[in-house]
């Protein structure tokens, strides 16, 4: 289980008075605000929500508008879903690498 | 069939989609429109989700009371039972005046009579050597984070590019409270001053325009060549560049947002059957329509994916749109000619800005051969400029062949610049080197979308 830093790069710069909303990334408890999408949730503890398939970086998004397909992040149980485009659910789990035994 | 009976089908609840599906509910009929936003109102008048709290003020500033006119009459629209509206909606395919789309629900079919596509546009992208690294952003991703969700997608920004949207999102940073390392224009002041006749059709928006240009202060530099930016693996730490003087300068940052003005988005319009020109003044494909938007038999586009001329320019032409269904079907519309005379106005205004702003030909067809080009799959300038000299300077043959454009945003945000490339190499105009050909679906889907249970 990889250690994700305490901050991301997102900065919240208002609108914060938001129910917690609680899910897991990469096992790890996260917790975000009720509203966030998960892109949003997902970089506020991390700067990364997957890896490149093609290359050595990390990948954070990048449209935010459901064009580019950038930001596709794995759950648990071996869906994807576009974290620009899909609010943060309570006990949602996230991984930024496909599941273990996914063929690659 | 009377045209009473007829089904009209809008793509894209923005502006332009939701002007022409007013005119259509006045004129007695009942459209369908499907978006994929989470609410109406497109992508520069975004609503944030439920339990948010800024005022309309905060969010769209002076033009508050345009969103919230236009946010209003669709609410109201569809409290009324007027439109048959399918909010997070993807349509992928569209064949035999039938629409596939991926709603909540599954994939669904929707038939229609006449078809009005308002599909808006993406920012235009250039490539930058280090544009592949987490943290650097288009500059509409950038406003969209801070208007949709309230945050800022790094804790020191440059921003980079050229066009109307850099001065905007630098200004409602600063204002929201973000700290911006340097905003960086590609674009000289000299090339700047010769958009000015133009966009002198709209006074009042070059003097707000050069109001907050004034504000932006010493941040902001004019005629600046963009080199690269250095990551680490959290993402950017400094981005290079060469300033009008010449000299080398370096600021450190760890969010890069880059743009250079907007993408018309016209996949849709290509399948459904439209014919495109290439634009020289917007160097890029642009739908062939008549003026009032009609692009093929029961096809109509209207707002940014038609002409680039943003939010009121698409009110404007989705009207038009409207319009021109309405008198297609045999029925009454209002009189045009006060929105045929905007159209006008706003255009002259829109090729002053594309004159000011314009897409960095010369840097693209510079990049170096180790740059990524195509996002999705990595793909280098090196390894398009090689397919060029052994499979010929044509899109969709450098696509078959480097996979530049054959990635998951399929050609959204690479076929310009790989346009360019290709010209480039071979010598040729980039015209000449072609358009790729959209495919279906135009956003992936699940493959278990088309999977039916016995």
């Amino acid at each position: 289980m990889k250690p994700h830093p305490r901050t991301g790069r997102i900065v919240r710069l208002s609108e914060t008075a938001r129910p917690r909303v609680h899910f897991h990334l990469d096992g790890s408890p996260c917790e975000a605000l009720a509203g966030d999408t998960v892109l949003t949730a997902v970089l506020s503890s991390s700067h990364h929500l997957r890896q490149s398939e093609f290359g050595p970086e990390g990948r954070a998004g990048f449209c935010l508008m459901g064009a580019c397909q950038d930001c596709w992040i794995w759950q648990a149980d071996g869906g994807r879903l576009r974290a620009c485009s899909t609010p943060v659910m309570e006990g949602m789990q996230l991984l930024t690498e496909a599941p273990a035994g996914w063929p690659s | 069939m009377s045209s009473g009976a007829e089904k009209v089908v809008i793509v894209g609840a923005g502006p332009a989609g939701i002007r022409a599906a007013e005119m259509l509910v006045s004129a007695g009929i009942k459209p369908v429109v499907i978006d994929e936003g989470m609410k109406a109102g497109g992508q520069i008048y975004r609503r944030p989700p439920d339990g948010f709290t800024r005022s309309p003020q905060q969010l769209y500033g002076t033009e508050a009371d345009k969103a919230v006119a236009l946010h209003g009459r669709f609410d109201q629209m569809v409290a009324k039972g007027q439109v048959d509206y399918h909010p997070q909606s993807s349509v992928l395919a569209c064949a035999n005046r039938s629409l596939h789309a991926l709603t909540p629900s599954g994939r669904r079919e929707f038939g229609y009579d006449r078809l009005i596509l308002a599909t808006g546009a993406t920012d235009r992208l250039a490539p930058v050597p280090g544009w592949q690294s987490p943290g650097v952003y288009s500059l509409g991703a950038t406003q969209i984070a801070l208007k949709a969700q309230g945050v800022a997608l790094g804790r020191k920004i440059v921003l980079a590019g050229s066009g109307p949207l850099l001065t905007l999102v630098a200004t409602q940073l600063l204002k929201a409270g973000a700290e911006i390392e340097a905003i960086l224009d590609t674009s000289s002041l000299r090339t700047q001053m010769t958009g000015l006749p133009g966009m002198l059709a709209r006074p009042g928006l070059v003097l707000r325009g050069m109001m907050m240009r004034a504000k932006l202060g010493r941040l902001y530099h004019a005629g600046v060549k963009i080199l690269g930016i250095d990551a680490d693996e959290c993402g950017p730490v400094s981005i290079r560049w060469q300033d009008a003087r010449g000299t080398l300068r370096k600021s450190d940052c760890d969010m890069v947002g880059i743009g250079w003005h907007l993408r018309a988005e016209t996949q849709l319009a290509g399948l459904a059957g439209c014919q495109f020109d290439y634009d020289t003044g917007w160097a890029q494909w642009l739908p062939r329509t008549d003026r009032m938007g009609r692009a093929a038999e029961r096809l109509y586009l209207a707002g940014d994916g038609l002409r680039i001329l943003g939010a009121d320019g698409a009110e404007v032409a989705g009207r038009l749109a409207a319009h021109a269904c309405l008198s297609d079907m045999g029925l009454a519309a209002p009189d045009s000619s006060a929105d045929l005379r905007r159209l006008r106005r706003y255009e002259r205004f829109a090729r002053g800005m594309a004159r000011a702003f314009p897409w960095p030909a010369e840097m693209v067809r510079r990049t170096p051969d180790e740059t990524v080009v195509c996002r999705c799959e990595g793909i280098t300038a090196g390894q398009l400029r090689e397919s060029v000299d052994y499979g010929g300077a044509e899109a969709n043959r450098v696509k078959s062949l480097a996979r530049v454009g054959m990635g998951r945003c399929q050609g959204r945000y690479c076929q310009l610049a790989g346009a360019e490339l290709i010209a480039a190499k071979a010598g040729i105009s980039v015209c000449d080197a072609g358009r790729l050909r959209e495919q279906a679906p135009v956003r992936p889907a699940p493959i278990g979308a088309w999977v039916r249970d016995a």
